[in-house]
């Protein structure tokens, strides 16, 4: 059962071949099996899935089905879902159980899914190995020694192991798409404003949008279809009309016009994802697409500016996290200052203090200018570029990643190096454009991706570029052997 | 040595929205703690800002009033600082790009008029509040206020002097309650003073270092602040120090001001735009459609009393402060059509005395509009007289009814009938032969004044209530 997408779970589910409950079952089986070993989920929920599983079937047979109805799905634990913890992988919210739910994942419950848990990530999303949750690394099930990547780890793990046919993510530098490279799945990243961030934790706001992570492009059209929307609730959610995202997905690519930034391929690029790349190159030529090259010369800042402005932001964004009035607070506080400083101090892993004070740094007087001011310019001129090269083409075509996923713990010291893995997604975010990372071949029995970056608002386009891909590889389909 | 003192206030006033600035919670005063603050409020995760346009709308309604630049584009951001009723450890303001900038205001003090620029006006939202009663040994944290959308009006340091800067502060009082944006209810802190001074020597330039004084809730506080704080600064310098710029608190117990905290202990905000709120984008039709909205100002209804109702500057100036007075007026005069002069005339005296006296608001007050016009009228056709009016409006002011009411009750009409008036004149003449016979040997010219006994012996028989002019009339002829 769990080798199925999505889409075949569903049709299975109307054709009445298997029930939710069934299905539900032996997923919550499969996760309750290997979670031990990959560490992908804080919270698994079998009593409230079953639940909803059995209300889904009732839907099933009285023929009032939606589009996810009875399937299981998985949230990250940065979507606030009520009545059920939601930590952001840190001790400050060990405690914390929202009020109320994000927009994104109640649009997808109210599609009729069915949330089996809520998975693991870096702490607060700050972090591209999902080792700075306070609940423990998360493993890569291709290579249990190695980093699922991050933030979004958990979810890419959990899809790519098969414990959950998809989940949800968040991507503010990477986070979907790095990790979805390292794991061997699809990882959409959707344009800023596409999906509501109300009820998301805040990492860094002008960055962070979520996304799906899940086998294929098809399931991440049906699940983005879901998820996305105008929301009055989120000031920055885009009041653009929503396509049909699955009816999008047989058109043609001949004629479709490739970007390839050169400034790319640079030497660090692992040799097997340039040739993978490459393979992946001609069958797009071979379906009557175009290769074009391209220049984003401004590529190699976007690093730096991505770290001004995601910690600028989240400096303040985590300031709400005090001890006062929810989450982790220290005992005995002698004052209200050493209530804030040791509430905090307890409450954040180290990636997150790191953050905070780089963040305070660059937003404080005498300094703002020169850090915070130059960054909101540079990424300006980031975003320029990028309108510029898709004048010229339909979408761009990079590696994800420059390397596959790499040992537990080696870049845990080095912050330079680890920041390093997101050089070819954080400028994506920068823009605010979508991108898509998909399955693109192996380096060294490990998987590796391919992103696929369109114009605003343009997934549809996106997700068919990646589904045409699909159709003509199986890379997808590989699933990890080792522990399963 | 001749000093100059420098004043520039911030009034904090709280806009009278139904929701606050950023969620959708109630912003009402005096609920129990904690029950008026939503999520948004209490800045739990993931939950995100929204624009209140009511606001925004009220603001451009505050900056075209004053004659300001309204910004076609401004932005929220936050400042950022840890404090225990501060929710999210920011609060959203506006820094660079404030939505009014470069207003102006005229003011009145002691008959000169002057012209006072207004630097800038922005949104932001309010804290909560630390509650220190009944938490002993703890504090207490009401969020009811967190988010409450305040506009914090900046003026220039172009205040000379404490009365200065208190008919400033009255005059933008009074337009936020014309424009009704803000209840301005000051024991409730709705509407809140900071007032930055300095002094320097007279002819001087430059300004001197500054002071803060902070959240001054009253008019007269304000002026004994300012003025404690002018006399501070110059007793310090002219005792060889220099002022240190920083925050004071003033404490009305002792009527001086303290120091807070130093220039060096200030926060370092931080500011930067919230990316959770896109900028504010106002068009020109947006503009437009405000303008044709704002209600008559107090500078035109007072050059309009003064044209159709024939009242002086200082009358008019008088009733049009304070938009309650205003509308009482207008509407006491509709019911007592042509009696503008003398509705004035008891609004400033009787009525105004009352109020005082109880401590009540113009529309709080026992005599209603109706109710005044209503005993101007029965001046007006004679029915009473003006003294027995007072003695009416006392009445009217225990609820003892209306005055036609009060007037037929009490039988306090006024008699006209001559004979009933000649009765007892004849009867004061027959009992006062002494005074009778001074007045015959007088002279005319000195008469007229000894007339005046007889008058008040008569009126005393009639309880006040015999026409003054026929009593004086008859005397006049019957004496002679």
């Amino acid at each position: 059962m769990h080798e199925y997408t999505l889409m075949e779970l569903s049709r299975l589910l109307r054709e009445r071949e298997v029930s939710s409950v069934e299905l539900v079952n032996a997923f919550l089986h499969r996760a309750e099996q290997f979670n031990d070993g990959l560490n992908c989920f804080i919270s698994l929920f079998p009593e409230h899935a079953l639940e909803r599983a059995r209300a889904a079937d009732g839907l099933i047979a009285a023929g009032e089905a939606g589009p996810l109805t009875g399937l299981p799905v998985a949230h990250k634990d940065i979507f606030c879902t009520a009545g059920f913890k939601t930590s952001c992988a840190s001790k400050m919210l060990d405690n914390f159980i929202a009020p109320y739910n994000a927009t994104a994942t109640e649009r997808i419950d109210a599609a009729g899914s069915v949330m089996i848990g809520k998975t693991n990530m870096d702490e607060f999303a700050m972090g591209s190995s999902s080792e700075t949750s306070f609940y423990g690394p998360v493993r890569n099930p291709w290579d249990t020694d190695r980093v699922p990547g991050g933030s979004s780890g958990g979810s890419a793990c959990a899809v790519s192991a098969r414990l959950v046919p998809a989940a949800t993510a968040t991507d503010t530098g990477g986070s979907i798409r790095q990790p979805a490279a390292l794991c061997g799945v699809t990882g959409l990243k959707p344009t800023y404003g596409r999906v509501s961030r109300y009820g998301m934790i805040a990492y860094a706001s002008s960055l962070d949008q979520g996304g799906p992570i899940t086998q294929t492009a098809q399931d991440a059209a049906m699940l983005l279809s879901a998820m996305s929307g105008y929301d009055r609730r989120d000031a920055t959610s885009a009041d653009v009309k929503v396509d049909n995202y699955l009816d999008a997905l047989n058109k043609e690519i001949k004629g479709l016009k490739i970007g390839l930034p050169r400034e790319y391929f640079s030497a660090e690029l692992e040799r097997p994802i340039t040739d993978a790349l490459d393979g992946a190159l001609k069958l797009f030529e071979q379906a009557g697409a175009s290769i074009v090259d391209i220049e984003l010369p401004h590529t190699e800042l976007s690093i730096p500016v991505y770290y001004v402005i995601a910690s600028a932001e989240c400096s303040s964004n985590l300031s709400r996290y005090d001890g006062v009035r929810f989450g982790h607070r220290c005992t005995d506080p002698g004052d209200i200052m050493d209530l804030f400083c040791r509430s905090r101090s307890e409450g954040f892993g180290n990636e997150v203090k790191r953050r905070i004070m780089t963040g305070t740094y660059v937003l404080s007087a005498g300094y703002y200018d020169a850090y915070y001011l130059k960054a909101q310019r540079l990424r300006r001129l980031l975003r320029d570029e990028f309108r510029a090269a898709l004048e010229q083409v339909d979408v761009i075509v990079t590696p994800t990643t420059p390397t596959a996923a790499f040992p537990l713990g080696s870049r845990l010291d080095d912050p330079v190096a680890m920041y390093l893995s997101d050089i070819y997604t954080v400028s994506v975010n920068l823009a605010g454009l979508p991108a898509i990372s998909i399955p693109a071949g192996f380096s060294h029995g490990l998987p590796v991706g391919m992103q696929i970056i369109g114009n605003y608002f343009r997934e549809a386009a996106l997700l068919n570029v990646a589904h045409q891909y699909q159709q003509m590889t199986d890379w997808h389909k590989r699933m990890p052997g080792g522990r399963q | 040595m001749q000093w100059e003192s420098v004043i520039g206030l911030e009034l904090h006033v709280q806009l009278a929205t139904r929701s606050k600035i950023f969620s959708g919670a109630a912003n009402r005063f005096g609920a129990r703690a904690n029950t008026q603050a939503c999520a948004v409020d209490l800045g739990l995760p993931g939950v995100l800002p929204v624009a209140n346009e009511e606001v925004i709308r009220m603001a451009v309604k505050f900056g075209l009033a004053v004659d300001a630049n309204i910004a076609k584009r401004s932005v929220f951001a936050r400042k950022n600082y840890f404090y225990p009723d501060l929710p999210k450890g920011y609060q959203i303001s506006q820094y660079e790009l404030p939505i009014v900038s470069a207003g102006r205001i005229q003011i009145r003090d002691n008959g000169t008029v002057r012209e006072i620029g207004i630097t800038r006006a922005h949104l932001e939202e309010d804290a909560g509040k630390s509650v220190h009663e009944g938490f002993p040994g703890f504090t207490g944290i009401d969020l009811n206020r967190a988010g409450a959308p305040l506009i914090e009006i900046v003026s220039e340091p172009e205040l000379r002097s404490a009365g200065e800067a208190v008919a400033y502060m009255k005059k933008i009082h009074s337009l936020v309650r014309y424009l009704e944006i803000s209840d301005g209810n000051m024991q409730e802190g709705s509407f809140r003073c900071d007032a930055n001074v300095s002094v320097r020597p007279e002819g001087e330039t430059r300004l001197g270092t500054r002071a803060e004084i902070k959240n001054i809730n009253s008019f007269r506080f304000v002026e004994q602040a300012i003025n404690y704080e002018i006399s501070r600064q110059i007793e310090h310098i002219e005792a060889g120090n220099e002022v240190v710029q920083e925050t004071r608190l003033f404490d009305p117990d002792k009527n001086e001001t303290r120091s807070m905290r130093t220039k060096e202990e200030a926060n370092d905000y931080r500011y930067f735009p919230d990316p959770d709120l896109p900028p504010v984008v106002i068009d020109e039709d947006y503009i437009e459609t405000v303008r044709e909205q704002l209600p008559e100002l107090p500078e035109q209804k007072r050059r309009r009393f003064m044209e159709a109702y024939g009242l002086s500057e200082y009358d008019s100036g008088y009733l049009v402060a304070s938009k309650d007075t205003a509308d009482y007026f207008e509407a006491a005069v509709t019911v007592a059509p042509g009696q503008a002069k003398p509705v004035a005339n008891w609004i400033m005296g009787e009525l105004g005395a009352a109020l005082n006296r109880d401590n009540l608001g113009i529309s709080a007050g026992k005599v209603s509009a109706d109710m005044l016009a209503g005993l101007l009228m029965r001046i007006a056709d004679g029915t009473i007289s003006n003294n027995i009016a007072k003695q009416v409006f006392e009445a009217m002011w225990q609820g003892a009814g209306s005055a036609d009411d009060i007037i037929e009750k009490q039988g306090l009409k006024q008699v006209t009938d001559t004979g009933e008036i000649g009765r007892l004149v004849d009867e004061a003449i027959a009992e006062n032969s002494a005074q009778v016979q001074q007045y015959r040997d007088s002279p005319p010219e000195k008469r007229a004044k000894l007339i005046g006994y007889f008058v008040g012996q008569v009126m005393k028989k009639s309880r006040g209530k015999a026409n003054p002019k026929q009593v004086n009339e008859l005397l006049t002829e019957r004496l002679t």
